[in-house]
């Protein structure tokens, strides 16, 4: 053993039991807490990061070098491993995705990212998703794949490989595999279908981007974001000046809806053929959940497998569950990559279940059915009511309504809890501009899920835009928007009366029992380019409300830790070891020679904590009829042998029976024994008479047996005995513990000095009472340290000292002929000393 | 003591034959010691009882004075807090007393009763004579903390009752308007408010044990009460301490509000269900502390 280990061990013996255990405690914290370091630090196995430059041609005459700048991440162990292709969104680099890159390659993928042409170190520009350039390049990234060790091939030159990514890096993904079908999975998220329908939406039935209204506000940051600095920045020039005339006359023309379509999915039907994981936002204005549901019908058109899931987050904001959906990706890869079981084709939908107040988080729950049933499934119609309005489009369309903007999606978040203070402070809609129909308060809770369709007659300008939402509206007239989005759509036709039938946006929302819906249709939002020219319009609604639902969506239960129900359990085990190991177990043990002797002490001894020797082999008889004095200095062990007496302090050896029967804490017999000792114990504040009737009824025994008059006569306290215990003298609370020491007339009456505090004819009176008390055969004994009372009230006696018994028998023999008590005792105890 | 009619002992016949097999005396049965009913009057009419009922009592119309003399209060930042809405309806008032009655009031009343409960009888002296009466040791615990939880689960009770009383008559009865502004009608609302309670009961059971195992650890009654409200204030600051991450959920008092979720427009049951938990651990190892100490301990008080 070395120097510093003894010297540890010598200092541990000397620590004190607290500093010791304390010591442990620490021990085991900083074990635990280093442990969880190497969890972390060990855990997570590495992950393999090439950097490299990849040349590409790509042009419509396959004739332009563009050099794309890419990270290869694969697993550190060697292998084959399928392969992913991860873009990332419009204005990004490659960098943005190195987290989720680097998470896919530690579960196994050999992960490919890339700066899109015209974007960080890539060369080229932007062409927007073109199969001229953009999806070129990505089938010489799957050329590159192909070649690689590391990647597992389905046959030479086509690897096993997916697509993921968001927004312009999930487009990618779809229109690679429109022209490659070398891809053999996709998972593209908040992506479009149709980016002209996209840019320029019109909501009414029939309407085309070509009548779209123009969505400015996220266009605009979509161009900006790409072109940098500059008027142009890095796009293409054809396309740069395509969206200037746009924006500028907020129309799409023909060229611009064609530039569009060729980077749609949409254009390419029948031609995206693999299994799809649809992954769209609830909280994007930008490209919203009608956008999926068209990928979906296009791809599931092909019967190739479609699974489609919503989450709360999207390019609005709102939560990003990165963790959740980066999973349920992985998932999908798993199972169409390599075979895994974790993924099952359908529908899921997160919602928003509330927030936990210990960590101030939003609790997500996903609720999910087998199919992806489109969003007009199992349709329930509502009667609107509303008379014909009339609103007015401002000049110069301003103050405008304001429904989703970028980065408002926060908001969109808390209002699916149900209209926060929040929201309700920031305007939503401008006086005048608004037509409102309600449905009548629901008479059971509907759940929205999809797209809900109300037809409109609408007379006004023609061609003017319109835009249509669902607020919830509380049985307190409180209303807030179901989501933050709006639908924009032009009722076609002349400038008189026209119809026309509205799709409201896409959207999973609850709506309470007693809650109404209500279709708002606004003349202006802020995100949408309107006219600027004063207009009026008369709005009404001519059909009910269609509203779809999905019954079939199921959300399990939230889940809790598992600790919750194991802890209780385990304290409950614990708790039973706590108990079981800490019993004493001394069966009761009866001796029916000692049957008839009040009381028998053998060998008894008592030590206590500090080594102080109360008790030292105490032994002594009691018979029936005895007044026992036990006779002793203060300090001689009388009191400690009483509580042993009484079962309150466990002898370290030798044993006491009463009746033949071992006294141990709580042994019935002592229900036989009335006590005195070292004082009286009264509840304070209730009354003397009081405090015996609820002390006798505390024994359980019938009333009938306490002789409670007898006991108060005892007592004498006359008027006092109403009177609350703190209220009495030292004397009284003596004689009235005395009585309740008395009550139920016990065959063994033990009495610790009882006469202090006793004046001299109450101290007389208490000797006869002893005295009559024994003769009926009971046993009284009386500890005392006065030798005339001992000698004046008791047979028998027995003198402890330091301890010890130095003597007993009867005082007569004691005191032996003619001698005091008094010389006796101290003669007895001189000599013991 | 003077004209004793002495329990004449010798016309009392001596019941010599009558003791039961285990020397008990007649009459005598474990199981009826310490009836409950016996030890609820033994504590009601303490005057530690009577001023912590008066205080939940009185505490209502004290905060029903102080927004009839402060005026309704403003919405003074972004986030909705229960004192914004507490004068919109009795039930909101309520939610709004219980909210600032529970972390701190609420925790010394059933700290009182239960830290009290064994350790003032030790004080008085009183319990050496009811363990020979005998009551049995574990017997006496039982019926002691069943008592104590019992008035603890009063004064908890208490409170929110009086408010709703307090409120209806100074803000009126109606629905209660939850913190995201939504409203929720009164039969639901009261249905919440029986599960707040509920909740905040359970949760205080781990107060309620430690002052109970305190209680049959020291003689003094104060020391038992304070040493459980420590343990709640040291838990509370450790609960500050952000750096200790995910180790505080396991503190005894960091779901101490999870009721409020009971608020949200679905109610959120995880943080309820680790708080509940929690409790019920704890105070499943602090009671088994504390019968296991008491079975076996020497009675010096």
């Amino acid at each position: 053993m070395s120097f510093g280990a003894r010297v540890v061990r010598t200092r541990w013996r000397q620590a004190g039991r607290a500093t010791r255990w304390g010591a442990l405690a620490a021990v085991a914290v900083l074990l635990a807490a280093s442990g969880l370091a190497f969890g972390a630090a060990g855990g997570d196995p590495p992950v393999r990061r090439l950097a490299q430059r990849i040349a590409v041609v790509d042009g419509p005459r396959d004739d332009q070098r563009v050099t794309l700048d890419a990270t290869f991440y694969t697993p550190a162990r060697r292998g084959r491993f399928p392969a992913v292709l991860l873009g990332h969104g419009f204005g990004g680099t490659k960098d943005d995705v190195r987290g989720e890159a680097e998470r896919l390659a530690r579960a196994g993928y050999a992960v490919l990212t890339w700066s899109a042409r015209g974007f960080g170190a890539s060369t080229g520009e932007i062409a927007l998703n073109s199969p001229d350039y953009e999806v070129k390049d990505a089938r010489r990234l799957i050329d590159w794949l192909a070649a690689r060790p590391e990647v597992r091939l389905d046959r030479p030159g086509d690897p096993r490989v997916g697509m993921t990514g968001e927004s312009y890096g999930g487009a990618i993904a779809l229109l690679t595999a429109a022209f490659d079908p070398r891809v053999d999975a996709l998972a593209p998220r908040i992506t479009w279908n149709d980016l002209a329908g996209a840019l320029f939406p019109d909501f009414a039935a029939g309407g085309d981007a070509s009548a779209g209204v123009f969505k400015k506000m996220w266009a605009g940051l979509f161009f900006t974001s790409g072109a940098g600095g500059g008027a142009c920045g890095r796009f293409l020039p054809s396309l740069c000046a395509q969206y200037q005339k746009a924006a500028e006359s907020g129309r799409a023309d023909p060229e611009v809806v064609a530039t569009l379509r060729r980077s749609s999915p949409a254009a390419y039907p029948g031609r995206i053929r693999v299994p799809t994981l649809l992954v769209q936002g609830q909280t994007d204005s930008l490209f919203p959940l009608d956008q999926a549901d068209a990928n979906a019908r296009q791809i599931a058109a092909t019967g190739a497998p479609v699974s489609v899931l919503w989450y709360l987050g999207g390019h609005d904001g709102g939560d990003p569950e990165t963790s959740w959906v980066e999973g349920g990706v992985r998932d999908f890869f798993d199972h169409w990559l390599r075979g895994g079981s974790g993924h099952t084709d359908g529908f899921t939908v997160t919602r928003t279940g509330g927030i936990d107040s210990s960590t101030a988080r939003t609790v997500v729950e996903a609720a999910s059915a087998s199919r992806y049933p489109g969003l007009r499934a199992a349709p329930r119609t509502l009667p609107l009511a509303g008379r014909v309005q009339t609103i007015r489009n401002p000049a110069g369309g301003s103050p405008a309504s304001i429904s989703a903007l970028p980065g408002l999606g926060a908001l969109g978040a808390l209002d699916g809890l149900g209209g926060g203070a929040l929201s309700g402070r920031l305007p939503v809609d401008m006086p005048g501009q608004t037509a409102t129909f309600d449905t009548a308060p629901l008479p059971s809770p509907v759940r929205i899920t999809g797209s809900a369709t109300v037809r409109l007659r609408v007379t006004g300008p023609r061609d003017a835009p319109l835009f249509a939402k669902l607020y919830d509206v509380a049985p307190s007239g409180a209303a807030s928007p179901a989501w933050r989005i709006a639908a924009p759509f032009r009722v076609p036709g002349g400038d008189g009366a026209r119809e026309a039938t509205v799709t409201l946006p896409a959207m999973d929302h609850p709506f309470e029992r007693g809650h109404r819906l209500r279709v708002v249709i606004a003349t202006t939002d802020m995100g949408f380019a309107t006219p600027s020219a004063p207009a009026a319009y008369e709005v009404a609604a001519v059909s009910p409300l269609t509203v779809p639902t999905v019954p079939a969506l199921r959300a399990p239960a939230p889940g809790v830790p598992a600790w919750v129900w194991v802890l209780p359990g385990a304290a409950a085990v614990l708790a039973a070891g706590v108990l079981l190991t800490g019993r004493v177990r001394r069966r009761a043990s009866f001796d029916p020679a000692l049957a008839d002797v009040p009381l028998e002490i053998t060998g008894l001894t008592k030590a206590y904590k500090n080594g102080h020797l109360a008790v030292a082999d105490l032994s002594f008889r009691v018979e029936k009829g005895q007044v026992l004095g036990l006779l002793g200095p203060n300090g001689a062990g009388k009191t400690t042998s009483l509580r042993m007496l009484m079962g309150l302090i466990r002898p370290d050896a030798g044993e006491i029976r009463i009746f033949g029967h071992r006294v141990a804490p709580g042994a019935p017999v002592l229900s036989r024994l009335g006590s005195f000792v070292e004082g009286p114990g009264f509840l304070p504040h209730l009354t003397g008479r009081d405090n015996l009737d609820l002390y006798w009824r505390a024994t359980g025994r019938p009333a009938s047996d306490a002789h409670l008059d007898e006991a108060l006569e005892i007592a004498g306290l006359g008027p006092a005995l109403d009177r609350a215990v703190r209220t009495y003298s030292q004397g009284m609370r003596q004689r009235l513990a005395i009585a309740q020491a008395m009550l139920g007339l016990p065959d063994l009456l033990v009495l610790d000095e009882p006469t202090n505090g006793l004046d001299p004819p109450q101290i007389r009176e208490m000797r006869e009472v002893l005295q009559r008390y024994a003769a009926a055969g009971r046993t009284v004994i009386v500890s005392s340290h006065l030798l005339a009372e001992v000698e004046q009230t008791c047979t028998h006696a027995v003198v402890m000292t330091a301890g010890r018994r130095v003597a007993a028998g009867p005082v007569a023999e004691l005191t032996g002929t003619g001698r005091r008590l008094e010389d006796a005792f101290l003669e007895i105890i001189g000599e013991a000393r | 003591m003077t004209d004793v009619a002495v329990p004449n002992a010798a016309e009392d016949t001596p019941r010599p034959g009558s003791p039961g097999r285990d020397g008990s005396a007649p009459g005598y049965d474990p199981r009826r010691t310490l009836p409950l009913r016996v030890e609820a009057v033994r504590q009601f009419r303490r005057r530690r009882t009577l001023v912590t009922f008066g205080i939940l009592l009185v505490l209502p119309w004290i905060l029903v004075l102080a927004f009839k003399l402060g005026g309704d209060p403003g919405p003074d930042n972004n986030a909705p807090g229960l004192v914004d809405v507490a004068t919109t309806s009795a039930l909101n008032f309520a939610l709004f007393a219980l909210f600032v009655s529970s972390g701190f009031l609420l925790v010394v009343a059933v700290a009182l009763f239960c830290g009290d409960t064994v350790a003032s009888e030790a004080g008085w002296s009183s319990l050496r004579y009811l363990l020979a009466a005998p009551v049995p040791r574990v017997r006496l615990l039982r019926q002691k903390f069943a008592i104590a939880l019992s008035y603890a689960t009063a004064a908890v009770i208490t409170l929110p009752a009086m408010s709703l009383l307090a409120g209806t008559v100074a803000f009126g009865w109606g629905p209660v308007t939850l913190l995201t502004g939504r409203t929720l009608a009164t039969a639901p609302a009261l249905n919440r408010m029986a599960l707040i309670v509920a909740y905040a009961l359970i949760s205080q059971l781990v107060v309620a044990a430690l002052a109970f195992l305190l209680s049959v650890t020291t003689d003094s009654p104060l020391g038992a009460v304070g040493g459980a409200v420590g343990l709640v204030i040291v838990s509370n600051i450790l609960d500050a301490v952000t750096a200790l991450g995910s180790w505080r959920d396991f503190l005894p008092t960091h779901w101490m509000y999870a009721w409020m979720d009971v608020l949200q427009p679905d109610i959120v049951w995880t943080g309820m269900a680790k708080g509940a938990s929690l409790s019920l651990t704890y105070a499943l190892i602090f009671l088994a502390l504390a019968v296991r100490r008491f079975r076996t301990r020497d009675i010096t008080s």
